[in-house]
This record gives C-alpha cells, structure tokens and sequence, in this order.
C-alpha cells in the first residue's frame, strides 16, 4: 500500500514539475466479491444461456395460456410435450422414424464411400483431374432440389428417390474438400517420402490421406447438414413416409404442436451425427494442435 | 582413379526454363567436387547460388541438365539421406514413426524399424520423446527428429539442407554444438548446405565457397580448427581469419552477405 502511495507522490511531483510527465501504473485491485458473485462468475455462461431458454419458454408457455399467442400457429411447449407423449405410442410413428435413419445413413454412406476415393483420385492424377473437373463444376452447379422430379420421374416416389438426393447432397460436399485437401499437401513433405525413396503407395498412404484427413473431416460435417436438408425436401416432396411426412401432414392439418415435433426431431438428429462426426474427427487428428472444431453449420 | 571418395561428382549442370524470358537459367554452372568418406563439407554461399540444388540432384528429388555424381554406398546399402529444412517432420506421425520412417521404406517391418530407432532418438537428446507429435516438440527437437530421421537409415552420406536456418541464434549454436557430438558418434560423410559463414566454419573439415546464380564454386578452403570443438573456438583468431577470408571472397563477387552473428 506505501508503494502504491509513493508512486501516486510521484505522479503528483510529476506533473508539477515543469516538462516532464509521467504515468504511474499502479496493480489492479481486487475487489471482495460475496460467496454467491464468485457462483456466478464461475458459471456464468451457463447461468446465461440456460436462463435465457427459460425465459423463452415461459414466455410462450403463459402468452399461449393468457392468448397473446395463437396456440393455433404457434402451440405451447406443454402441447409439444404432449403430442411427442402420444406421437411415441404410434408404431407408424416408428416406422417414420427408421425410414428417415435409413435414408440418412445409406444415403451418407454411399456418398462417403464413393466421393471419398474418387476425390483422391483427382486431386492426385492430373489426368483424372482434367477428365472429371468440368463434370464436378457442372454437378455441384446445379441446386440439387431441382433435380427432385427428375428423380422422381426415373425411379418413382419411394426411398430410392430419396436415398439419391440425400447421397446427392453428401457426395458434392465430400469430394470437394477431398480435391482440395489432396491438391494442398506440402511439396515438402511429399519430397521427404521420396527422399526416402517412399512407394507410389506408401507415398499415398503415409503422407496424401493422412493430410487429407481433415478435410474429408470438413466435408462429412459439411454433408451432414446438407443431406439432412436433402431428406425434409425429398419426404415434404414426396410425402409417402418419414419424418418429413410428419411434419407435412400435420401442417396441413394445423397440428402445430406435432409438427414442432417433426422439426424438433430433424434438430436432433442434426445434432447427434455432427456430435459424432465431431468425435471422431478429434479421434483422427490427436496429431494437430487444438483441433477446435465448430459444432454443426 | 581415386575409389576413396563417398561422393564424386563431374561437370554438374543444371538450367531451368524461365517461361517468361523464354531463356535458360543456369543454377548450377558445371561443379566438380570430391569428398572423402568421413568428411565434413559445407556448402556455402548465399540464396539462390545452387546448393540446395545439388543436394538435391545428389538425393535424387532432381536430375541435373549434365554432369555425373557417384555416391558410395554405406553399411545398410543406401548411399545418402537428407535432413530438411523445419518443417519436414510429418505430422501426423509421432517422433518414433517419423524416425523409422526411412527404414520401412527400405522395407523393413514396422516393428522391427520401431525398435531400431530408439537408440538413435536417444543420440539425438530426445530420449522421453518418443510419443510426441512434432507440434508438441520446440523447432530444436523438431531438427533434431529429423536428423535422427537421417541417421536410422545408416547411409554413407548425410545430405543437409539448411537444417538450423529457422531456429533462434541460441538454439542455432547449441544444435551446431549437438551435431558435431552427432557426427562424432556415427561416422558419417556430411554434406551441409547454408548461407552462415561462421556455421560453415565451426562445422567443417572444408568449406566450399559458391557465388549466386550461375551457381560455381569460388573457394574450396580447408579449416584447419582442431577437433573436438567447443563453441569458444569461434572467439579463437584462426576461426575469425578463416571468417574474414570468406567474407571479402563472397563480398568481391558482388554477393551481399548478411553479416555473420557475433558470437556473444
């Protein structure tokens, strides 16, 4: 504290003198804090954000209950609550269910298993690059909904339509990272596997997948939100059955508090496969630092 | 004809197509230069002069436009490895796999050359290390992986490539220091390529001077510094001559020479 004191003396003798200034720079001090401020500001983002859902909720809970809001348009989310109670008892519901996981998932990994060795491939041969590359452009031009009642027309309005627009909307953003990821590795490190004289195929192995790697990682969570747009348009095109028909049928029918529930589902299925597809991106890349991956798109 | 070399090299020749210009460039202007096995060498001169070019025709990244290099091969059948500049660790291999790299691609078993390269990681100083990811390493130990990348193929010829030129001056010194201890325990012909005139020096048994582009050998000069060295050999008069007489070489050719740190 007499520190502090002399340092303010000499601040004060500086400015008196004629000339010459100077700036004290005195520590922080530390403010008291009581037990429940120092809860606060240890949780404070989760105070925060839990709060402020809170509130939403109760704010639409008592505005559709006092009539400030149309439950009609908007539902409430003890309605939503109860429609999932009685929609979970339906084994159609079920059904619903699987039929959209089975699009997702044959959808996906159909566009990984594909995008992912092809992409290589171009990002690698020059030949195979210059073949292919106006192809790429061209497709990933194209909005893929347009291609919806084309589709249709080939192979009718089953899961096989669906399974092709879902995989459509993977493949593109899978290979193109894929492309670039290849297009991007090193001159330096490829010319210390040759140094060595590394194999064409260890050269792939050790050094072209491996830096690869993450940017294959970026297009599977780039696909995933993509083709889960692919499955709520193809099944709202063609409502025969999934989730999406859920969430069609019920507008249709002003059962807003169902289909907040078709919507609700969509997110969560959104934020399981980007959390595991966050998973295992950190599971492959322990070898750079901090890989911060931003959750979903 | 002389057999006791470890590297002969003839009329070494290399241009490049300047697209621009539409003429050729030539980096290398037909070099000879002999080695003996065992020896120290530096290549010495500023950016853009050829050496790292020539050690790269002698690994084989490059072909040269003329000339012929013969290489002796070494104990495990492999003439030459090369140490990079930073940066060249793969990383996304851990220290150990980056090490035994070289080995499995000479085609020995992963395990096998895993377990080969644990004494050379400990002769490097990075015994603990093993594990790590090169991001997890400071430059310092990164060179030091990759020179004991070099080492575990157990070739004659250690092609070095600028290999201290992104490291801070301490690390730079005490690495040069590592490296002499390095050569002394392996036995191995060191070609080393850099743009330091006093690294140059403290390193080598000869130090071959190269003017910039046309890349051709100015000066081959002797270091006459007894071995082992300590870093106080480069306060000694004999090691600030040899500086001197480097330094008005390149300088009298037009080359503009950062000028060399004073050994505090």
């Amino acid at each position: 504290m007499s520190d502090g004191a002399a340092a303010r003396d000499a601040r004060l003798r500086g400015s008196l003198s004629q000339g010459v200034g100077y700036r004290t720079i005195l520590p922080r001090v530390r403010r008291k804090r009581s037990p429940l401020g120092r809860w606060y500001r240890r949780n404070e983002r989760a105070i925060l954000g839990i709060s402020g859902l809170a509130s939403f909720f109760a704010f639409w809970q008592f505005g559709s209950m006092a009539g400030w809001i149309d439950p009609l348009f908007f539902s409430s989310p003890t309605d939503i609550v109860a429609a999932a109670i009685a929609e979970v008892q339906v084994p159609r519901f079920w059904d619903d269910v699987r039929y959209s996981l089975t699009e997702v998932t044959v959808g996906f990994l159909a566009s990984f298993v594909l995008a992912v060795p092809l992409g290589l491939a171009i990002g690698w041969y020059r030949r195979v690059s210059f073949t292919f590359d106006p192809w790429l452009n061209f497709f990933n031009a194209i909005p893929r909904p347009a291609l919806i009642p084309l589709v249709v027309l080939w192979v009718g309005l089953g899961i096989e339509m669906k399974i092709i627009i879902v995989f459509l909307g993977g493949f593109f953003s899978i290979i193109l990272p894929t492309v670039e990821g290849v297009r991007t590795v090193e001159p330096q490190v490829l010319d210390v596997a040759r140094s060595f004289r590394a194999s064409s195929r260890r050269i792939f192995t050790s050094v072209v997948i491996p830096a690869t790697v993450p940017f294959i990682a970026t297009g599977v969570r780039l696909a995933l939100g993509r083709l889960l747009i692919g499955v709520v348009v193809a099944e709202l095109y063609a409502q025969t059955q999934g989730i999406g028909v859920l969430i069609g049928k019920s507008a249709d029918s002003l059962q807003s508090d169902r289909m907040m529930f078709g919507i609700l589902l969509f997110t969560l299925m959104g934020v399981i496969t980007t959390e595991i597809a966050v998973r295992v991106e950190r599971r492959l890349q322990r070898w750079r630092p901090n890989v911060n991956v931003e959750e979903g798109n | 004809m002389d057999t006791t070399f470890a590297l002969s090299a003839r009329g070494v020749h290399m241009e490049y197509r300047d697209r621009k210009s539409d003429t050729n460039l030539v980096a290398i202007d037909t070099m000879d230069l002999d080695v003996a096995p065992g020896e120290f060498v530096s290549l010495l001169g500023p950016s853009g002069c050829g050496k790292s070019t020539f050690l790269k025709i002698v690994n084989g990244l490059l072909q040269g436009t003329a000339g012929e290099i013969r290489l002796r091969s070494g104990r495990s059948g492999r003439e030459d490895a090369m140490v990079f500049q930073d940066a060249s660790l793969f990383p996304w291999y851990s220290v150990l796999d980056n090490v035994a790299y070289g080995l499995i691609c000479a085609g020995v078993p992963r395990q096998e050359a895993r377990r080969r390269s644990i004494p050379l990681i400990n002769l490097v100083g990075l015994e603990g290390f093993a594990e790590r990811y090169p991001y997890q390493l400071s430059g310092g130990m990164q060179q030091r992986a990759n020179l004991a990348r070099a080492l575990a193929v157990d070739s004659e010829i250690l092609l070095m490539d600028e290999p201290f030129a992104s490291l801070d001056a301490q690390t730079r010194e005490v690495m040069q220091a590592e490296l002499l201890r390095i050569w002394n325990a392996a036995k191995k012909t060191v070609i080393f390529v850099t743009h330091q005139i006093d690294e140059a020096i403290f390193l080598s048994d000869r130090v071959v001077v190269m003017s910039a582009r046309p890349g051709r050998i100015l000066a081959d000069i002797h270091i006459d510094l007894p071995r082992p060295r300590g870093l106080d050999v480069k306060r000694q008069q004999a090691f600030t001559g040899y500086a001197d007489q480097i330094w008005h070489l390149l300088t009298s050719h037009g080359v503009s020479v950062e000028p060399t740190p004073d050994v505090a």
